[in-house]
């Protein structure tokens, strides 16, 4: 039998034909990216391949690399295998990877939602005979509530605060959700204040032609009084610390998709849990897998375990991936998740001070 | 149910113990009557009978929300809670119902004399008019115990706040054997004597430890420091039983427990000496085994605890007598707010002219004159079967619930081993889809022998480090639990161990908890079975 198309290496997602790695977390010579957080793009590799809107994201995060950045469906070739990026809907910029070899055709998922959250291109599901798929929320207990009922709590949440003169500080990463609640805040409501973090990473954005709502970085000049009536877009690495007090009175919301839990939800004690997620929930991920029409699903970080007998019992060809990011579980708690996307967050925060 | 829901969802979006007290308020403030005192009765802990068995809602949940049985069992380890885990897997309901808190509680407790199908039909007809958060407090009325994230006293306070009348007077109103079905709002916020209910127990007074954390330990200084002149104070021994409260009213006897249950049959030996007392009599203390005058170690008491019936066998393995220290009505008045020093000379008196004392013992004062003096006489707790030292100030009222000041449990070190995880399990509730239950093990020859299960002593950073490693060192799953690499090492501290057949190890611990994390400690070093069962000759 012909060795796989892919395989799945301790550096990384491999394609032999190709010579080339999609997410490696070890540096290569050839590096693939799907989106630009830090958990996929690491740093270290000779070249990277990504979409356009990824672009400055990227340099601003990986610094001086060798980038090269193309659009959705549009098609690069490796020694003979055709590489291609199509949407999906995770953060700006993410992307799914075609890669097609002798008419074998697999798709590497990265990290996907199926919901059009309003900014970042919507997910469009792939023909293919092999697909890679996440399933950071694959348990049916994670189903999301469309997005307009989310923000309208939120809104509503930010107007109850501003009456009572308390402060609005709502906590999400620096790279897609801080975007995502930008641009579904209700601005009648008051002015949008930013913590550093999440500014540079909208000026990259801007930088690359995304359009965002205004919005006002923190800084020492300030007015507390001023502030207290907007709304404060924080990344989780800021929550508890003394950046954060200094606006006190407040109430703080934490954005996850893992607030649909109460135990999750009260471990956080975060005045608020949104259920937010960038992560397709249940329904989500099997409907996206389905609509590949693939021989055979790999599921990586998550509830692998599960998700797989599931998907084996309703009929498709499932196996659990262990080599990819450490195995089972792995992303299955907050912390595990959150710290490595966060690993982001605290570099951000080194070029603040 | 439509507020109940909310007030549930409320309670839980805030940490701030203001904001709680103005969610309870507010929904006291527009709720009906009945739901109010059914909302008071299911946060006091007083469910409505279960009517359906637990396996059945679990059954029936799982065909409502299609999905496979080992599906819904995994799906309850991620979650954590039984309740929250139904209301999830269900799908979206379809209609809406606005049926009060009391409606609902009446359905639940009309299904007594239904039809198994009848029974299913309705349940499926509920969920399906319920949205997810009235359907997660509605599955709590079925099946759960009611903890919540907010304390009988907050809800006290709120109450007082809209009543208007004092939380002291009305944690005593709402203590006994009412339910809401007997028991009105008007009947709860008029004047009240003890007359209305004979039954009715006082809160109870509880004492605060004088150190806070085990590895600080005070001294006779520390505690002569904090609580002045040795002079003030009475010192008692710690007696290791179940606290109760013993009435005497209209004829009639009462024994609660302090998790305010009932307990009057479970202890026939106590019932002469009861019944011989004056009417209007109401005493404090501690009920253990004993025998020849001394009393047994807890586990003596424990074995008869849980029993319906009570043996020939029982009452004469593990006999029962009172030691009691306080008297909180006498000759019908209520005392609290004597001082402790005239309390006791009344509850003398009665003890004195007692034909039983026997079981009615009296709780001794022990002879001091000096802080170092008393330090020295605690070393003796342990053969005294007592957990340590109790001191009240000869000045002190009897108050209501855990109050600093006056009443302070100065307890001996635990017994401690160091002992090594070797098996995991994730928790419930706060500390759902973490690793936080653990078996621990020490050495018999080259192997590890489990001998305690612990559930706390960590902080949450630990936890997080722990549930890490777990993850990554899973040697083999069993359901739920995990058997893990042996490598971490733990201090284990425990009051007291005594024999069992029931144990691989041969020993039973009370109160195993995690007092450290031993970093320092390889798994090699961790004690022996051995040097566990020495603490057995002691």
């Amino acid at each position: 039998m012909a060795k796989p198309l892919l395989e799945f290496t301790d550096r990384g997602i491999y394609c032999e034909q190709g010579r080339f790695y999609i997410d490696p977390w070890k540096p290569v010579d050839d590096a693939v990216i799907t989106h630009a957080h830090a958990d996929h793009a690491y740093f270290g590799h000779k070249n990277y391949l990504a979409h356009h809107l990824s672009r400055e994201v990227m340099l601003y995060r990986l610094g001086d690399i060798n980038l090269q950045t193309i659009g959705y469906g549009e098609t690069v070739v490796k020694n003979g295998v055709q590489i291609s990026l199509h949407p999906a809907g995770h953060v700006i910029g993410s992307a799914q990877i075609r890669i097609e070899y002798k008419g074998q055709v697999w798709v590497v998922s990265g990290d996907y939602k199926t919901e059009d959250d309003g900014i970042s291109t919507p997910f469009e599901p792939v023909k293919c005979h092999h697909f890679i798929s996440e399933c950071t929320f694959g348990m049916p207990v994670y189903t999301w509530k469309p997005q307009q009922q989310l923000f309208r709590d939120i809104n509503n949440w930010w107007q109850t605060n501003k009456e009572n003169g308390v402060a609005t500080i709502i906590v999400g990463y620096s790279l897609g959700k801080a975007q995502r609640i930008l641009q579904n805040l209700d601005l009648d409501i008051g002015k949008v204040y930013t913590h550093g973090v999440i500014e540079n990473t909208n000026e990259a954005l801007r930088r690359n032609g995304v359009v965002l709502n205004s919005t006002e970085r923190i800084t020492q000049a300030s007015v507390k009084e001023d502030v207290r009536k907007g709304i404060i877009l924080a990344p989780p690495s800021a929550v508890g610390t003394p950046w954060m007090r200094k606006f006190g009175p407040y109430s703080f919301g934490y954005c996850s998709g893992w607030m649909a839990l109460r135990g999750a939800k009260r471990r956080r004690a975060a005045d608020r849990g949104f259920i937010m997620s960038d992560h397709a929930d249940w329904d989500g991920l099997v409907s996206a897998i389905d609509a590949t029409g693939c021989e055979c699903v790999y599921l990586t970080h998550g509830y692998t375990a599960s998700f797989t007998r599931y998907l084996n019992e309703i009929g498709f060809n499932a196996r659990e991936v262990h080599t990819l990011y450490g195995g089972e579980e792995e992303d299955a708690t907050i912390t595990e998740k959150e710290e490595k996307e966060e690993t982001a967050e605290l570099t951000d925060r080194k070029e603040m001070v | 149910m439509k507020a109940f829901a909310q007030l549930f969802l409320s309670l839980d979006e805030t940490n701030k113990t203001n904001e709680k007290v103005k969610v309870l308020k507010n929904y006291f403030a527009t709720v009906p009557d009945t739901d109010k005192m059914h909302m008071l009765a299911l946060f006091t802990g007083r469910r409505p009978k279960r009517q359906i068995n637990a396996t059945l809602i679990r059954h029936w949940a799982i065909e409502a929300s299609n999905i496979p049985a080992w599906l819904f069992e995994e799906s309850y380890h991620v979650v954590g809670d039984l309740a929250e885990t139904m209301s999830l897997l269900m799908p979206e309901n379809e209609s809406s119902s606005s049926k009060t808190l009391t409606e609902w509680i009446a359905e639940i407790n009309a299904l007594a004399d239904k039809t198994e199908a009848e029974k299913k039909d309705w349940l499926l007809t509920s969920w399906a008019m319920l949205d997810s958060q009235e359907r997660f407090v509605f599955n709590k009325l079925l099946t759960g115990s009611f903890r919540i994230g907010v304390s009988q006293n907050l809800v006290v306070k709120a109450l007082a706040d809209v009543t208007g009348i004092e939380a002291p007077a009305l944690t005593h109103r709402i203590m006994g054997k009412w339910m809401p079905e007997n028991y009105t709002f008007d009947q709860l916020v008029q004047e009240q004597t003890a007359s209305d209910d004979i039954s009715r127990p006082y809160p109870f007074f509880l004492a605060y430890p004088i150190q806070e954390t085990s590895e600080r330990q005070k001294s006779a200084a520390d505690v002569e420091a904090s609580l002045g002149d040795a002079e003030q104070w009475q010192a008692e021994w710690k007696w290791d039983g179940i606290r109760a409260q013993m009435i005497k009213r209209g004829g009639e006897i009462f024994i609660w427990s302090r998790g305010e249950d009932l307990a009057t049959e479970k202890f026939p030996e106590l019932h002469s000496f009861l019944q011989a007392l004056p009417d209007g009599t109401v005493l404090d203390g501690e009920i253990l085994s004993f025998r020849d005058g001394k009393p047994l170690p807890f586990n003596v008491l424990q074995t008869r605890i849980g029993r319906k019936n009570l043996s020939k066998k029982i009452l004469t393995d593990s006999p029962v007598a009172t030691i009691v220290y306080d008297c909180l009505e006498y000759e019908g008045e209520d005392i609290r707010s004597k001082t402790q020093a005239e309390r006791r000379s009344l509850l003398e008196g009665l003890q004195g002219n007692s034909a039983y004392q026997e079981v009615f013992r009296l709780s001794t004062l022990i002879d001091f004159n000096s802080w170092e003096k008393l330090e020295s006489i605690r070393e003796q707790s342990r053969a005294m079967i007592a957990e340590g030292i109790m001191l009240k100030r000869k000045s002190a009222t009897y108050q209501v619930g855990r109050r600093r000041g006056d009443w302070w449990k100065w307890k001996i070190d635990p017994l401690s081993v160091d002992a090594v995880m070797i098996y995991a399990q994730k928790g419930h509730g706060r500390r759902a889809d973490l690793y936080t239950d653990y078996t621990f093990a020490v050495w018999d020859g080259d192997k590890l022998v489990p001998f305690a299960k612990a559930y706390s002593g960590l902080t949450d950073a630990e936890i997080n480090k722990v549930d890490y490693f777990v993850k990554r060192n899973t040697l083999e799953k069993f359901g739920p639990v995990r058997t893990v690499k042996p490598e971490l090492v733990f201090e284990i501290g425990f009051e007291g161990i005594n024999r069992s057949t029931r144990h691989k190890s041969g020993i039973a611990l009370r109160f195993p908890r995690i007092l450290r994390w031993r970093h320092d400690k390889p798994k090699e070093e961790a004690d022996t079975l051995e040097s566990l069962k020495a603490f057995l000759e002691d």
